[in-house]
């Protein structure tokens, strides 16, 4: 298990030091800094020196890394990890090296609480906010509150606080799909998959009972049988997921026996699932590359952008990176829509359409000049052509929101509101 | 006020001041609390910074009786820190223990129970036996909870005081608790005595437990449920029904958010999948590749977990991917230790119907610029031309529009490739005179060798082969030892094949290796090959062109026994480094015989005196702890007697894999010899798990 968490800076300085069990000297702290912070070529997340085995994360200006000298289990270790960087967001919304500093009485609060000999605790951020804040002064917590807070925190409803009033009951459920595509310099599709998150915002009164559904016949797995009415994938508008996560709220059981999604939701805004999709994939744009390298010192490129979806939709933040030699002089472009430029920084021209309407066509062109004076002639890499987009009302996997009943003992009516955005993942097009 | 504290905490980060500890000392002792206060949190600063503020213990330890939690807890982290330094002055804390485990409220009560168990010394554990059977019956949750991890804490410390005083009976009664987190907390805190002490018998899962612990499952916090899913996995039944029931009741936790719980949960079906019947067993597998899959585009580091795992169940289940070799496509921006992972992935997913798909795929890799990846991308398209026969031709054809882009490594690795090949399919000659072109920008040893190695087989075949070899053998004694054993295996074949015009190369080459040459290897084979030549030509032709057995398989597979053990320890750290815990983990059982562990404590001691030094020595650390399945697949091909080209690669690479290890390793090839072990693992592979051992223990 765990043996300690320390969070570093850049530097390599020490912020936090918190050890859960013996058999570390105090030096061990040195050795990461001098095998993986000042190392420049770390080729792996895990490494073991003798028998101490360090695990890294890297967030903003902070390494966050666990020490473990045991056969530790290395995915709950960096799952651990990735939640104490959520943890501080939520709690001080930038998790940084000035967060850390600021707070770091309260981060060696969160870190007795969240963690104990070496094995994870509750780390639920709405129960721990309830005992553990961020002012630093506070009053006293009654007897029967800090009872109360115990219950909640080891209770089988522990995301939940009880006694939670609000005048409107709404839910917010907002899909986002983040759209992967990588396609080959001959224009065909090697990959194309779609991994959704569905985030609810859940403004409800006491403890609501939540059904949720999906315009999914939920053949997770189509080759499976256990639905008798077989219906074929494309029929009625469904959606065929190849697979989906839920939050801890949701009852595995009765989903893995009767595909009903039912849970109590926590309060505010929390995930409640997660998907990937791969089949029927609408891509929202297609894009045609065409890029001749004219000897040694020229590069021309001739790209075409066509929205495929409806005109009354547009997207927004467009923006087209297509990448440049490093020994690129200068560009010049020229772009039938948004603006273009070259970006040194990033070896890369980007090509900006702030609101790119459906169902049209632009077409971009540039010439750069390259220096013929680099000692090394090494060939181009050629990184893909990647894009950025944001669309509204669009579901790539053809996912929709079908209801979300809420059963609550008063019996109050609730609103529900649904919205979908595509983003691009890593969207990419080779040439 | 705040803000001021605030600016003073930030200055302690700073250079310190003189007289630090004096101000802070006074500080400590101030007659008003919020100075107090204020002190204590630049105590901890100032111990977070690794300064040793040990000497303010007991004007810490005054401000231990408050009714601020916050301050509490400070204080109570202070103590964990130095109690150590301070054993006698820790005594003067237990009050305060033992009246917080008393509190009314419940925070309290756990945190005081909580911190006992950390500080570690001896006269605080004989105060912890009252309240710590108080808390373990508390009627909060949260109190017992935290007080089962603090019977493991104690019994870390003093295992006969657990075990006399009934808390390990209390423990055991905690797992039919009716709160899930409690029981989870006692599986963990049994696991871990278990561990250490399996003849307490304190985790025997049975039929009863199982239940409970299948309960406990749908209920607690994702934590709970990877220790709980861990010991469910742990559990060895024989009935079938009772296999099917764990299955079915695990299988919903595939579809938890967090990757960890469902790789836990991946493991526990593996573990008793055996069982089921053909039908179901397969169901299940399917069940598992749509979650596997998406472990697969989880965040990095875990996803670098998740395929090293992967990999290790393709070895075991070679089917169960096989669709979907696009998912592991790795992007441009992958770190590259996930790229090398996903490329070993998709050469074990390549078939047929995939293979075209992959090539190309391997092909773009192969043009892009780091020169590891596009090295192992290269050697990946050999790999897939020994794996499908079918696509052979299209491998080797992607090859040749490889080795026309003069790269300099993509060829030499190419040549290396093309070696490989030649040697599985007999009938690409056509390809050896591209590859002859390049042959004077070869300057790695490996790729120098392949090369010779080449022109020595098809010497026949290739018209100025002797002009080849001669100007090789001009700078014979330059040459590194892989590369002259090579060069001399290979003008022997010369002068065999053309007996007319190699005479005088043959003479020279055997003449200055006996000569001039100090390497025994070289000099013995030299000699074998001299005393065979001049006894009897013919004779010496069927043994040095003897029909070579084919390469069967370039892709390493670990050993049965080692792949079954960390099958059950999917998601761990063995099965990230494909290695068993007991080489990297210091308390290890070896079930050795004494011989063995004598040896191996001289080498732990020879290691001890500069263990740092040694593993700096070898540079990167991931090729220390990879040793040696690069080589297995080599010499599974058992090399035939005489002049195999393969054979000299194999100890060659075998002996630089040994000065890997350094100078602790020296004394391992004696232990490779002494009596087995329990298993019937590979001799090369157990003796480096010595290796290993003997360095970092």
């Amino acid at each position: 298990m765990i043996s300690a968490i320390i969070l570093y800076n850049q530097k390599g300085e020490v912020l936090i030091s918190r050890l859960y069990r013996e058999g570390l000297r105090r030096s061990v702290s040195d050795l990461f800094r001098i095998q993986v912070i000042s190392n420049s070529d770390v080729r792996s997340p895990v490494l073991t020196l003798g028998t101490t085995t360090f695990c890294h994360v890297k967030h903003e200006n902070l390494y966050v890394v666990a020490i473990s000298r045991q056969n530790a289990d290395i995915a709950l270790v960096f799952e651990f990890l990735y939640k104490i960087v959520t943890l501080g967001r939520s709690y001080f919304g930038k998790f940084d090296e000035e967060a850390v500093k600021n707070n770091f009485t309260l981060i060696y609060e969160l870190l007795d609480e969240i963690m104990d000999f070496g094995y994870p605790q509750n780390t639920e951020t709405d129960t721990l906010k309830m005992y553990i804040m961020t002012e630093g002064v506070r009053s006293e917590t009654r007897m029967e509150e800090s009872s109360k807070i115990t219950m909640q925190a080891t209770g089988a409803l522990s995301w939940r606080r009880d006694n939670i009033k609000y005048r409107r009951n709404e839910v917010f459920v907002d899909v986002f799909e983040d759209v992967n595509l990588l396609m080959s310099a001959t224009g065909s599709v090697l990959r194309a998959d779609v991994t959704g998150q569905i985030i609810l915002r859940a403004y409800l009164s006491g403890t609501p009972e939540c059904k949720f559904g999906l315009n999914d016949s939920l053949l997770i797995d189509p080759s499976e049988d256990f639905h008798s009415t077989k219906m074929s994938k494309a029929a009625a508008g469904s959606v065929s997921l190849e697979d989906c996560q839920f939050h801890q709220c949701v009852r595995l059981g009765r989903f893995d026996a009767d595909r009903t999604i039912s849970f109590i939701p926590p309060d505010g805004e929390f995930e409640l699932m997660r998907y990937r999709a791969t089949e029927n994939i609408n891509l929202p744009f297609k894009v045609h590359v065409l890029v001749n390298e004219v000897g040694k010192s020229r590069v021309e490129y001739k790209i075409a952008v066509k929205a495929t979806f409806g005109s009354k939709l547009f997207a927004t933040g467009v923006v087209i990176k297509i990448p440049t030699p490093l020994n690129t002089a200068s560009v010049s472009t020229h772009a039938s829509q948004g603006k273009a430029k070259y970006e040194p920084s990033d070896n890369a021209i980007h090509w900006r359409i702030a609101r790119f309407p459906g169902d049209s066509e632009f077409v971009f062109s540039a010439e750069a000049e390259l220096l013929s004076s680099m000692t090394k002639n090494k060939a181009w890499s050629r990184p893909p052509v990647a894009m950025q987009f944001n669309l509204m009302m669009f579901t790539s996997s053809g996912l929709l929101v079908r209801y979300l009943k809420v059963f609550e003992k008063s019996n109050y009516t609730s609103v529900k509101w649904v919205r979908y955005v595509v983003r691009a993942g890593n969207y990419e097009i080779r040439f | 006020m705040q803000a001021s504290i605030e600016k003073r905490i930030r200055s302690v980060f700073q250079i310190p001041r003189k007289g630090e500890t004096y101000e802070l000392r006074s500080g400590l002792v101030s007659q008003y609390a919020y100075e107090r206060k204020d002190a204590i949190q630049r105590t901890i600063a100032a111990m977070t910074l690794g300064k040793d503020v040990s000497s303010l213990f007991p004007d810490v330890l005054k401000n231990i009786a408050t009714p601020d939690l916050e301050q509490k807890k400070l204080v109570y982290l202070y103590l964990m820190n130095y109690a150590k330094s301070h054993p006698d002055l820790c005594i003067l804390a237990v009050n305060t223990f033992v009246q917080d485990s008393e509190d009314s409220n419940p925070l309290v009560r756990a945190l005081a129970i909580r911190t006992m168990g950390c500080i570690r010394v001896d006269k605080i554990i004989d105060y912890m036996e009252e309240p710590l059977r108080k808390t373990l019956r508390d009627e909060s949750p949260y109190v017992r909870k935290t007080a089962a991890i603090c019977v493991a804490k104690l019994f870390d410390l003093n295992p006969t005081l657990v075990v006399e005083n009934g808390f390990l009976a209390t423990l055991q009664g905690l797992l039919s608790d009716s709160n899930p987190m409690v029981v989870a907390n006692a599986v963990s805190a049994l696991t871990e005595i278990q561990e250490t002490a399996p003849e307490t018998k304190a985790l025997i899962v049975d039929s009863d437990i199982l239940k409970k612990l299948l309960t406990a499952l749908n209920e607690c916090t994702e934590w709970g449920r990877i220790s709980i899913l861990t010991s469910i996995a742990e559990y060895r039944t024989t009935d079938v029904r009772e296999a099917e029931h764990i299955c079915e009741r695990v299988v919903p936790q595939f579809q938890h958010v967090n990757p960890s719980v469902v790789l836990a949960a991946v493991k526990t079906v593996l573990c008793h999948i055996h069982l089921l019947n053909p039908e179901l067993h397969k169901q299940y597998l399917d069940k598992m590749s749509p979650p596997l899959v998406t472990l697969a585009v989880s965040q990095p580091e875990v996803q670098y977990v998740a395929l090293r795992n992967i990999n290790l169940i393709l070895q075991k289940y070679p089917d169960i991917l096989s669709n979907q070799l696009r998912i592991f496509f790795c992007k441009y921006n992958d770190p590259l230790y996930l790229k090398v992972e996903k490329l070993d992935i998709m050469i074990r997913l390549a078939n047929p119907k995939n293979v075209d798909t992959l090539l190309s795929e391997l092909k773009e890799y192969a043009l892009e610029v780091d020169m590891d990846f596009v090295r192992r991308a290269v050697k990946a398209i050999g790999q897939c031309a020994i794996k499908v026969e079918s696509s052979t031709e299209r491998c080797v054809n992607v090859l040749l529009d490889l080795i026309a882009t003069k790269v300099n490594y993509v060829v030499q690795e190419a040549v290396i490739v093309m070696r490989d090949i030649l040697r599985r399919y007999p009938g690409y000659e056509g390809v050896i005179p591209t590859l002859c072109q390049g042959i004077d920008e070869l300057d790695e040893p490996e790729a120098r060798a392949a090369m010779i190695w080449i022109v020595g087989e098809y010497a026949d075949k290739i018209d100025n082969a002797d002009e080849l070899i001669a100007t090789f053998i001009e700078a014979f004694t330059d040459e590194p030892t892989q590369v002259q054993l090579q060069l001399l295996t290979a003008t022997v074949k010369l002068f065999l094949l053309k007996p007319q015009t190699s005479q005088p190369l043959v003479q020279k080459v055997l003449q200055t290796i006996t000569n001039e040459c100090d390497n025994a290897d070289l000099r013995d084979r030299a000699y074998i090959y001299w005393r065979l030549l001049s006894t009897n030509p013919q004779t010496s032709k069927e043994i040095i062109m003897a029909k070579k057995p084919p390469v069967k398989d370039v892709i390493a597979h670990l050993p049965e026994p080692v792949l079954e053990g960390l099958l059950h320890e999917l998601s761990t750290l063995a099965s990230v480094y494909h290695k068993p815990a007991e080489t990297f983990v210091g308390q290890g059982r070896f079930g050795a015989d004494a011989l063995q562990k004598k040896a191996l404590e001289e080498q732990a001691q020879l290691a001890q005196e500069e263990p740092i030094q040694v593993s700096t020595k070898t540079g990167n650390l991931e090729n220390l702890l990879d040793i040696d399945f690069d080589l297995e697949p080599v010499s599974s091909t058992p090399p035939p007697p005489g002049a195999s080209a393969m054979s000299p690669t194999t100890s060659a690479a075998g002996i630089a894999a040994m000065n890997l290890n350094g100078d602790a390793a020296a004394a391992a090839p004696g232990l490779a010899t002494s009596p087995p072990l329990d298993t019937n693992q590979p001799q090369q592979f157990r003796s480096n798990v010595e290796d290993l051992l003997g360095m970092f223990d």
